[in-house]
């Protein structure tokens, strides 16, 4: 595919903001194609709700707003609420399962679970839910390339949190892998 | 010359257009940076306070925009480069010491990052409601330049060029970002310092005495000093002579206003910056500027599938504008399109440009996010027809 | 005393060559645009006399002023001289001294354009104890506008936008700049050439905020509006009414239309610099790896 709409969206603290920049950075500076990152910005960035915009592309990026995405990530019940009705017909959605329950979703929409949560507090650091959510995104959808994904995520944790981080990466991306081989995605 | 190693942060970054303008900044020789935190453009600052002392140099928030453009101007005549950044409520309160850079040729840079206005309006969204502003916007008559970034690329490259430009002109130059450039996030390529073109300074070869602070050279822009070095110069927001020396009367008003004026006016070429895509056989030209521009190249691409025969002409340097060019353009089409996030600006300018030779449709929008692409394609269709 | 005060000009209106004032002054920028009687001109002879006893290399002083008639002081010093916006003279000097460290900085300017216009910069430097030295002459009035109400003026004065009297109450400025944080604050009037003169003197060779208010007749608007006299006649009245009381609180050294005028050096305390701040903190955070910006003064 040339260009993908990808929506994040979650609450304050939950790292959805750094979710966006280690995808868009894998796509734009490792696989090197293009992508921008969008954040909100004001109230809506400081408050409980929080999301983020990544699209990425073979081709130059025009118009860097996501209206219609085709991978939703939700890590909140009121980002499900909130932007799903945006979801591409066809689109992914990727929800923390136990946070999140789809409903409603239209036909062509695949939707896929995690409970990262409690893999995040198995991990011993629930902070690193959001880095779980990225592996879950490029295992399932593959939208940057694994390699990239893992560079990404180095650049952006701080110092001395690496391994931990990969290790979340590791355990989304594997978990997100076993979903998509598996002979169909597991219903809502 | 080239930029000093020191602050140039050599490489590949994912970065959003507020971090790519402080990289630009600090690689164009920037050391002091005087500033008042305004939504969406204080991220600038905050990576300026945290690089500098690494680099060597000063920030300083002050407690007011007009202390920090004068601020800025002080530290100017101190020998350093330095800047101030806002966005519109703030450019506003700046608006006194615009004219006094202007009048006394401080090499200023402002970087505006745009947001919904007026008032307070929208801090945290778009706009490209200051274009006019930023021109007009203080008393009197005076020339200013203003570049317009459409990626944070640009936001690093355009920054540069602000301070080359401001101490190649000695006049205030402007950024002029908005807030989706400034708050996007996306790759940017900082070359080696040794491919950063950087102008410096144009010392006088002049001694104390010998010397006149506002005397023009050849292009019509005076030498510069600074301070502690023996000129003992007197700079005043009065009208001056060459000395610096107030002069009140109508024939030293003259000869200072129009010499500045004319600076810039009769630069010609080099302040001339539209980055032309397959205008010259088309029926319609579309104009625009900053992040519209990117978004009115998807309208472009979607007329074009249509088949119709689309220009598109984006102004890198808005300011002082491109008439002639225009005009050019203007002999060669059927019909000009011009989307901004305003309710109408830099197409008066246009408009002015083409003298009523072929049809001007603004494309505006009051602000607050971009243009649905699909508007500026039915403008183009329409205009086509 | 005061018209002979910047007496500069001869019987040709040339320039005295043996005025000790001249080689601090644009000999070609005299004669002045103060009235006769002016206050400014005296503060002008005591600055200059000052310069000259403390700074040996006047390539490394620089003076600021907003706008006025104390405003036009800049102008007429032979130094690097700025003569910026209304009210902005402070921001503009930080900048410059920040930017260029080793030279000195000199804020002259009058009580409007410092405390009104520009009160909210007075008060942000002197909190961080910018290393800047402010010289505010306090004619209670706007001059170069013709008479209106300052935030200086003393209850009961007539000016043209308080026509009926003032019923304002004055901003007391060594109190403000106490409170503010300043290191120096000293207070005289025109009739004071030698205290100011040594008290300017002194304040050239410290370090820090430094303020000095004098107090100056504006013969032409204030003093004629309110039936004062003259200058010389107010100059008899600042020698009547004033108390040289060194180190006094300045909560005591408010002024009006009578009453005592209490004058001196009120504060003297040492404050490192904003630029001393920043260096000492960044080095504590950083270490090695900081780049100290502008470092030691230079001695004069």
């Amino acid at each position: 595919m040339s260009k993908t709409e990808i929506r994040i969206g979650g609450l304050g603290g939950q790292g959805v903001i750094l979710s966006g920049m280690i995808l868009g950075r894998a796509a734009s500076i490792h696989d090197g194609r293009h992508a921008t990152l969008i954040q909100a910005f004001g109230p809506e960035a400081r408050g409980s709700a929080c999301s983020a915009q990544v699209t990425v592309s073979d081709v130059p990026i025009g118009y860097p707003y996501v209206r219609q995405p085709g991978i939703l990530i939700v890590m909140s019940r009121d980002a499900y609420t909130q932007f799903v009705p945006q979801i591409h017909p066809e689109g992914i959605l990727l929800y923390e399962q136990d946070l999140v329950q789809p409903e409603n979703l239209p036909a062509g929409v695949r939707a896929f679970g995690i409970p990262a949560t409690r893999m995040a507090e198995q991990l011993g650091r629930r902070l690193v839910l959001n880095i779980i959510m990225v592996g879950f995104c490029t295992g399932v959808t593959q939208v940057v390339s694994e390699a990239s994904a893992r560079q990404a995520v180095i650049d952006s944790v701080p110092r001395g949190t690496q391994k931990l981080n990969l290790d979340a990466f590791q355990a989304g991306f594997e978990f997100g892998r076993n979903l998509v081989v598996a002979p169909s995605p597991v219903a809502p | 010359m080239t930029a000093d190693p020191l602050g140039v942060l050599t490489g590949v970054h994912f970065i959003d257009g507020d971090h790519a303008a402080c990289e630009g900044a600090l690689a164009a020789g920037c050391r002091f940076v005087a500033g008042y935190p305004i939504t969406p453009s204080t991220e600038i600052v905050e990576r300026f306070a945290s690089r500098i002392p690494l680099v060597g140099g000063v920030f300083i928030q002050m407690e007011d925009e007009l202390a920090a453009s004068i601020a800025v101007q002080g530290a100017i005549w101190g020998g350093q480069k330095s800047m101030t950044v806002t966005s519109g409520p703030g450019l506003s309160l700046m608006m006194e010491h615009i004219g006094l850079a202007a009048f006394t040729e401080v090499p200023l840079v402002i970087i505006d990052v745009q947001r919904g206005g007026p008032s307070t309006g929208l801090p945290t969204l778009p706009a490209q409601a200051d274009m006019m502003q930023v021109k007009w916007g203080s008393h009197g008559d005076y020339e200013i330049i203003a570049l317009c970034p459409s990626s944070p690329q640009e936001c690093f490259d355009l920054t540069v060029r602000a301070f080359n430009l401001a101490e190649q002109w000695r006049t205030p130059v402007f950024v002029m970002m908005d807030e989706v450039v400034g708050h996007m996030t996306e790759r940017v390529q900082i070359p080696a310092p040794e491919a950063i073109e950087v102008v410096e300074r144009r010392w006088t070869g002049l001694k104390p005495g010998d010397y006149r602070p506002f005397q023009p050279a050849e292009d019509l822009v005076p030498d510069m000093v600074r301070v502690g070095d023996g000129y003992r110069i007197h700079v005043t927001g009065l009208t001056h002579d060459e000395r610096g020396y107030p002069a009140m009367n109508p024939a030293a008003q003259d000869k200072l206003v129009r010499r500045l004026a004319t600076k810039i006016r009769d630069a010609g070429d080099a302040l001339v910056d539209v980055r032309e895509e397959a205008c010259e056989d088309a029926d319609v030209i579309v104009v625009s500027y900053g992040i519209t521009s990117r978004v009115a190249q998807a309208a472009v691409e979607q007329a074009r599938a249509q088949g119709v025969r689309v220009g598109h002409a984006r102004l890198v340097i808005a300011w002082p504008f491109p008439s002639q060019r225009m005009a050019e353009l203007a002999a060669r089409t059927k019909a000009f399109v011009v989307p901004e996030l305003n309710l109408g600006q830099m197409s008066r300018e246009v408009e002015r440009a083409v003298a009523g030779r072929v049809p001007v449709r603004l494309i505006d929008h009051a602000g607050g996010t971009v243009h649905e692409p699909d508007r500026i394609l039915a403008g183009i269709l329409e205009a086509a027809r | 005393m005061s018209t002979d005060t910047l007496d500069t000009l001869g019987p040709e209106g040339l320039p005295h060559m043996d005025n000790p004032s001249l080689p601090y002054l644009r000999g070609e920028r005299i004669p002045h645009i103060w009235c006769p009687g002016c206050g400014i001109g005296t503060t002008v002879n005591c600055f200059t006399r000052a310069l000259g006893e403390a700074v040996s290399d006047l390539d490394k002083v620089a003076i600021v002023s907003g706008i006025g008639c104390t405003g036009r002081v800049a102008g007429y010093m032979n130094l690097d001289s700025f003569h910026t916006t209304h009210g902005r003279a402070i921001p503009f000097a930080a900048g410059l001294k920040l930017a260029r460290p080793e030279m000195k900085v000199v804020v002259y300017s009058g009580d409007g354009d410092l405390f009104a216009i520009g009160g909210n910069h007075f008060v942000h430097a002197a909190r961080r104890n910018m290393d800047l030295m402010v010289v505010c002459v306090n004619n209670f009035t706007y001059g170069m506008t013709g008479g209106q109400l300052a935030p200086t003026t003393p209850e009961g004065a007539s000016q043209t936008t308080m026509p009926f009297g003032n019923f304002e109450k004055p901003m007391s400025l060594p109190f403000l700049a106490d409170a503010a944080g300043a290191s120096f604050v000293a207070r005289w009037t025109v009739f004071h050439v030698r205290q100011l003169t040594r008290t300017l003197r002194e304040a050239l060779g410290k370090q820090g905020f430094r303020f000095i208010e004098i107090l100056a007749p504006c013969p032409t608007l204030f003093l004629r509006r309110n039936r004062l006299g003259d200058g010389v006649d107010m100059v008899r009245v600042y020698k009547e009414r004033s108390k040289i009381r060194d180190g006094a609180d300045t909560k005591d050294v408010d002024l009006g239309m009578d009453g005592d005028i209490i004058v001196g050096k009120f504060v003297d305390r040492e404050r490192p610099t904003w630029l001393q701040s920043m260096n000492a903190h960044y080095q504590q955070v950083f270490g090695e790896r900081y780049r100290p910006w502008g470092g030691v003064r230079e001695q004069d």
